[in-house]
């Protein structure tokens, strides 16, 4: 994928390497600090470690913003069993593009936060786990292992100091439940993706019931950063409780979509004009999807707000995977649903039956409705069975699923009632969203 | 207990073990919380989302099958969001649903018409195209029904955990996910119908079942398996007389639900077509149909004849006739005929284990042992296909109990996969082998010892010697075959044995012994087939063979009479444990008469009626009681369920005749003479042959 133009807007420190000549290889990593992180951390206790990331106020990138602190904290420091760093690279939320950049671009920053994590529960072996459709993710990352190992940053006795850590990649096979942390490891371990019942949290039960250190693939890449600069440093960057920068994959209708990285607590506004160049067009915004489409919309009254998990979970959305997804003022809202909803219904994995039957029949319904064969009793419908979903699946895919519809049939219910009566789709002819 | 928790469902102040699961907690009051994928025993799943409570504190429904109770818990199971939410999954369920419910074989007894009648909404908002797929055939008896499938994923639970087979998963995802199969589009597998039982819905079918009849058309009898001695108790439903399927929901009985392909289909064996239906007489050297007058005043007219001039009698009884039969038989051939030539086919050496366990109470296995017991060490048989109850008893011990399993077996065998130690034998005489594991077996804190015929007369004595020398507590168990060899024992079919293991005086001569005398005068033979490989040397022998169809034996026989099957008595039989449990008859037989009936009839045309007594399996029972030690267990405690005897005494005080006993080794899919007249069994085997067939010519 080819980066996007830098913005001067941006706090440049998890993605410094972009644009780098050869930025993946090991002699680049090395020359821009590269491994510095890992020779300061092994001079460091596992507390200190933990705290340090604690300080940094960094949390998990995946999605949900469980503080990355406290999780490796959670870990046993006794245990009789191995101890695994798992890396969640399933990354499958429409609307989210980071992880595959970072590890295109940077493998080797990854690599170190694996260390430096390994480090801070005493883990000796650690898994890359890559979607399946992100195939030549795989080869840019076991070339990146193949070359910590040739320069001892991985293997036996690392640096000479005795530490030990592994690692080795595993492929996905394409399915978006497996983004969910324990359907990856069920997935890992070779079985069906299907979430697992928790408690018992990877922590204390995760890769072969073993204590799993499980984090977005930006999670670890943060931590390098933050053992070289400081915890302090870079909690400094962001809004309070929302350390740092962050990776936001801009998408939809923007005239600059791409992957700029900004600090916490970014205006949503802003970063549409100054750093997505505005809409194509001079066209009039209508919506956004802030943090990947399983996020409630935002009408364009309520974008000009802090891009933080706080800000955004007070305006009763997410801030998600990072995935804003810009939608003008022709998008039909209708389609959007169903488009959203569509993704859901194949992806559900079946194993609940809210999930696997309420996508499905939402789907169906969406798109009859959309087809101008609704009613309006549909309309309350569609709200009825998304929150009938709601909270009450297995996995939060059904949620996913239900929330961004709730929002929509909520926030533009004027666009349901648009399309009754057999009348064809207002936006039919202006919309630019890719025909499903 | 004082470390109960405490907790408050709907109201009530509840105290339940720490660990306990809020449905189950809730099931203990009489609450009922429904559920489709929560199943009792296995795997928890959380998957159909139907059993959601609302908890005071918690944010969100909790699904009450993964959720122990914890101190001040409060629980609401009938609140208005609770109410609502069942509503919606059950609509949810409803939408790729089918609802053929007139036609589909589980219409009246089907938890999702259950619930929906109970929990759900009146109509439906679904509006859209159903899902639908064609049902699929399996094997000859499971067909799946994809459309009915609701996903609750007790089949696989079933299947891989509880039988340890595994042949069944999941594919494709969201709302195309279907239940599949082992071979892609057929089932590999022990074909015992467990997961077409366990279905809430009509997805899984049976092959002998489907659309034959209705629920409420049937009649239920519950009664005793009769192909193996582990003692299943089967419920047979039957209408007009005709059994329609065997199946056991009400989980009573040893097994509980557990039935193997026997149990559940291999009833069949009797209405096939070359059922005797009546009694036949050699005339002119051709056995020829006439009536029960002339067929019992023949017989009747012959034993007695032999008896007034000091002729020789041969009585051989059978392993799967009832206690009271083989009471009635050994009383007939003793007492009237005065004989002790008396024997049955020998499939385990029960009387050698009795003997060697004399003068200790208790050290004979039950049942539950086999579920309970710390550790089982397995000696001999390939327990998963010979005695599937006692090996589905010790996997469930394995996974719920954390139970250690030995095996010391020739070849493989299922429970290896599980088993802490493994030793492969040779022959009987390498029973040293187990000094292998007296290391780990001494530090169990018991055992059970479950041994085959591969252990057998000295070697029974050196296998106690060898258990007692461990040092903690141990059980047995002596395998042996079909419905009632144990209840042969226990009656005294044996020359040298009266009713519970006293010696006779005058002993007898053996099963083999009979066959190869010369001068035998007449020779009575019930449920039994010994001539299939065996020839009579006296060829001028009266033969008289009760069965229920004409056997090697029988075609040799002079008199050949009509005998019902175990379905179609009453009586008691008493399993591989001792037990002692009750046959219902749940079928009509035409023509034929129980063996008691017919035994009766010839005691009673030969004058001995008034001897003898009423040929009722109650008063016989009675006479059992009073007589045959360790039998004096009410006839009601055993129809409530059953009772196990218990025969040790001070000793059998006979020799062991380890060559008179052998196991017929019957596996999954064969049993014997009944075996050969089961549809369901033959129609399985017939299907592995040509699957084997068609890999060879794939292979080649």
């Amino acid at each position: 994928m080819l980066y996007n133009q830098p913005n001067p807007l941006e706090i440049r420190l998890l993605t410094r390497r972009f644009g780098l000549p050869d930025s993946a290889s090991i002699e680049t990593y090395l020359a821009t600090d590269g491994y510095k992180a890992l020779e300061r951390a092994m001079g460091m206790s596992q507390d200190e470690i933990i705290n340090e990331v604690k300080a940094s106020g960094l949390r998990g990138r995946g999605g949900a913003g469980f503080p990355t602190g406290m999780k490796w904290g959670f870990l046993p420091r006794q245990s009789p069993k191995p101890k695994y760093i798992m890396v969640n690279a399933d990354e499958s939320e429409p609307g989210t593009c980071k992880d595959r950049l970072l590890i295109e671009y940077d493998p080797h920053q990854l690599i170190e936060g694996m260390l430096i994590a390994a480090l801070a529960v005493g883990s000796q072996q650690g898994y890359v786990y890559i979607r399946g459709e992100y195939r030549y993710l795989i080869d840019v990352m076991d070339r990146a292992i193949d070359e910590a190992y040739a320069r001892g940053y991985l293997g036996e006795n690392i640096l000479g100091r005795g530490h030990t850590f592994h690692i080795a990649t595993h492929s996905g096979a394409g399915a978006y439940e497996c983004g969910e942390e324990s359907a990856l490891l069920e997935s890992f371990e070779g079985k069906r993706g299907n979430p697992r019942i928790r408690p018992p949290f990877p922590a204390v039960a995760g890769a072969y019931q073993c204590p799993t250190v499980l984090n977005n693939v930006e999670t670890f890449a943060a931590v390098p950063p933050i053992i070289l600069q400081g915890g302090a440093y870079f909690a400094g960057l962001g809004t309070p409780k929302n350390g740092g920068t962050r990776l936001f994959c801009l998408s939809g209708h923007v005239n600059k979509p791409g992957v700029y990285e900004l600090p916490m607590g970014f205006n949503l506004l802003r970063m549409i004009e100054e750093v997505g160049g505005g809409i194509p067009g001079g066209k009039k915004l209508k919506a956004v999807i802030p943090g990947g489409s399983s996020c409630p919309v935002l009408t364009a009254d309520e974008c000009d707000l802090a891009m933080d998990y706080d800000t955004l979970a007070a305006a009763k959305s997410m801030l998600g995977s990072g995935g804003g997804v810009v939608m003008d003022e022709d998008t039909c809202m209708v389609k959007a649903a169903l488009r959203i909803m569509r993704f859901y219904a194949h992806e559900s994995c079946g194993w609940c039956i809210p999930c696997r039957e309420g996508t499905t029949w939402l789907r169906k319904l969406l798109q009859r409705f959309h087809d101008g064969q609704g009613q309006r009793s549909d309309i309350v419908l569609i709200g009825d069975l998304s929150r009938n979903m709601l909270g009450r699946t297995f996995c939060p895919l059904g949620d996913a699923a239900a929330l961004p519809t709730i929002s929509i049939v909520e926030k533009f219910r004027h666009e349901f009632e648009a399309h009754l009566d057999g009348k064809p789709c207002p936006y039919e002819s202006k919309s630019r969203l890719v025909s499903a | 207990m004082s470390d109960l928790v405490k907790f408050t469902i709907d109201g009530r102040t509840v105290e339940a073990a720490p660990g306990t699961l809020v449905i189950e907690a809730a099931k203990q009051v009489g609450i009922e919380i429904p559920s489709f994928c929560y199943y009792e025993g296995y795997t928890l799943q959380a998957a159909c989302r139907m059993c959601l409570v609302e908890v005071e504190k918690m944010p969100k429904l909790q699904a009450s099958c993964t959720l122990p109770v914890a101190a001040g818990m409060v629980v609401h199971s009938d609140s208005e969001p609770v109410k609502q939410a069942r509503k919606s999954m059950l609509e949810f369920l409803l939408t790729n649903h089918p609802l053929d419910c007139p036609v589909c074989d589980k219409g009246g007894e089907c938890e999702l018409q259950d619930m929906v009648f109970r929990y759900g909404a009146g109509e439906s908002r679904f509006t859209e195209n159903k899902i639908h797929v064609d049902e699929q055939q399996w094997s000859p008896v499971v067909f799946y029904d994809g459309p009915r499938c609701i996903l609750c994923f007790r089949c696989i639970r079933v299947c891989d955990e509880g039988m340890g087979v595994g042949a069944l998963g999941t594919i494709n995802r969201g709302a195309l996910s279907l239940i599949a199969p082992n071979m892609g589009d057929h089932l590999n597998c022990d074909e015992c119908g467990m997961c077409i039982d366990i279905c809430p819905v009509g997805a899984l079918t049976s092959g002998d079942y489907r659309y034959q009849t209705r629920p409420w058309e049937m009649e239920h009898t519950g009664t005793i398996c009769t192909h193996c001695s582990d003692g299943c108790k089967t419920t047979l439903g039957s209408r007009n007389g005709q059994i329609m399927r065997g199946n056991n929901r009400d989980r009573s009985g040893v097994n509980g639900e557990f039935l193997c392909i026997k149990g559940r289909y291999a009833y069949d064996f009797y209405n096939h077509p070359a059922r005797l239906e009546s009694p036949l007489l050699r005339v002119n050297g051709k056995l020829e149909p006439v009536s029960w007058s002339k067929a019992l005043s023949a017989v009747a007219a012959k034993f007695s004849s032999v008896r007034d001039a000091g002729g020789t009698f041969g009585v051989i009884g059978s392993n799967h006739t009832s206690n009271e039969e083989n009471f009635y038989l050994q009383k007939l051939a003793r007492q009237v005929l005065k004989t002790n030539n008396i024997d049955h086919h020998r499939t385990g050496d029960i009387v050698t284990l009795v003997d060697a366990l004399s003068g200790s109470t208790g050290q004979l296995a039950a049942s539950q042992d086999f579920y309970d017991s710390k550790a089982v060490l397995v000696i001999g048989s390939d327990l998963a296909m010979q005695h599937p109850l006692l090996s589905f008893q010790v996997r469930a011990n394995y996974r719920h109990h954390a139970a250690h399993v030995y095996v010391a077996t020739a070849g493989e065998i299922r429970e290896d996969k599980y088993a802490t130690k493994t030793i492969r034998l040779g022959q009987a005489s390498e029973l040293g082998a187990l000094e292998e594991l007296r290391a780990a077996l001494s530090a169990e804190p018991e055992l059970l010892i479950v041994f085959n015929d591969m252990v057998k007369g000295d070697d029974v004595r050196k296998l106690v010697k060898f258990g007692t020398s461990l040092g903690i507590p141990v059980k047995y168990c002596a395998l042996v075959d079909y419905s009632n060899s144990r209840g042969a024992a226990d009656m005294g079919l044996m020359p040298e044995l009266l009713p519970g293991y006293h010696a006779s005086n005058m002993p007898g001569m053996t099963l083999p012994e009979m066959l190869a005398s010369a001068d035998m005068s007449a020779l009575w033979i019930v449920g039994a087939n010994p001539l299939k490989n065996a020839q009579l040397a006296a060829k001028k022998a009266f033969v008289v063979v009760q069965d229920m169809f004409l056997t090697e034996t029988g075609e040799k026989a002079d008199v050949v009479f009509p005998a019902a099957g175990a379905y179609e008595k009453n009586g008691t039989v008493t399993n591989v444990c001792g037990e002692v449990q009750k046959l219902n008859r749940a079928a009509a037989s035409v023509g034929a008469k129980p063996d008691l009936e017919i035994m009766g009839l010839i005691a009673k045309e030969m004058g001995a009626a008034a001897q003898m007594g009423a040929w009722l399996p109650e008063t016989i029972y009675k006479e059992i009681q009073s007589q045959v030690p360790g039998y004096n267990i009410s006839l009601a405690m055993v129809t409530l369920s059953a009772q196990q005897s218990t025969p040790v005494n001070g000793g059998t005080g006979v020799a062991s005749r380890p060559d008179l006993v052998w196991s017929a080794h019957d596996g999954l899919f064969t049993s014997g003479t009944l075996g050969r007249y089961s549809a369901t069994l033959n129609s399985v085997m017939e299907k592995r042959r040509d699957a084997a067939a068609d890999q060879s010519v794939v292979s080649h």
